[in-house]
């Protein structure tokens, strides 16, 4: 196969990924975390670096007396960052609404 | 091998690794391994209040596997430079991957 050609043809899922680089991706992490940013690197693990990250991590508040139960998203942004890949569930463009 | 890489460029920088138990240790960068285990110097804890152990700590040897984020100073890292070598990466992981069922159909 010809490596000119190779760069460009999708074959293998990771592909979808390379595509992805020096674009703005949604990563969906372990723990109720996501992330929003432009990817700059990845590995086959899906390790990753981002820049530009603006994470959302979700929380679920219990109030005891009323029994009911609440979703909180607190929000952080961080420059530059790396992320493992064992934490990591999905990867895709960002979505447009977001 | 592109993270180690990446990471030994990082050597002497301050860092700030966030662990999976939500520990977040800033310090500057020692060394690094293949399995991404990371030596950290002159370390402080980010929320000491809420982790008031490790105040005498000064130096410490995380396990890559525990860590969950390292957060760097984007000054440090040449981003078209890490694009690049991700996409060579990507290129001979690849070949690896397509020259093993050969193997195994020899």
């Amino acid at each position: 196969m010809a490596d000119t050609a190779a760069a460009l043809t999708v074959e293998e899922p990771l592909d979808l990924v390379r595509l992805s680089l020096d674009e703005r991706i949604y990563v969906k992490l372990r723990g109720d975390r996501e992330l929003r940013g432009r990817l700059h690197a990845y590995d086959q693990h899906l390790n990753m670096v981002l820049g530009e990250v603006e994470e959302t991590i979700t929380m679920v508040d219990v109030n005891d007396e009323v029994q009911t139960q609440s979703l909180r998203s607190v929000n952080r942004t961080v420059p530059m960052l790396f992320v493992r890949g064992d934490g990591v569930i999905l990867v895709s463009p960002p979505s447009r609404a977001a | 091998m592109l993270f180690y890489s990446f990471f030994k460029t990082q050597v002497g920088q301050q860092v700030t690794v966030e662990l999976k138990n939500d520990l977040a240790i800033q310090g500057v960068l020692e060394s690094v391994d293949q399995f991404l285990n990371i030596k950290l110097r002159d370390i402080h804890v980010v929320d000491p209040e809420r982790y008031p152990h490790m105040l005498s700590i000064k130096n410490c040897f995380i396990r890559g596997s525990v860590v969950r984020y390292v957060q760097l100073s984007p000054s440090t890292v040449d981003t078209a430079l890490l694009q690049d070598a991700a996409r060579r990466e990507a290129q001979s992981t690849q070949q690896m991957n397509q020259a093993k069922p050969n193997v195994a159909q020899a």
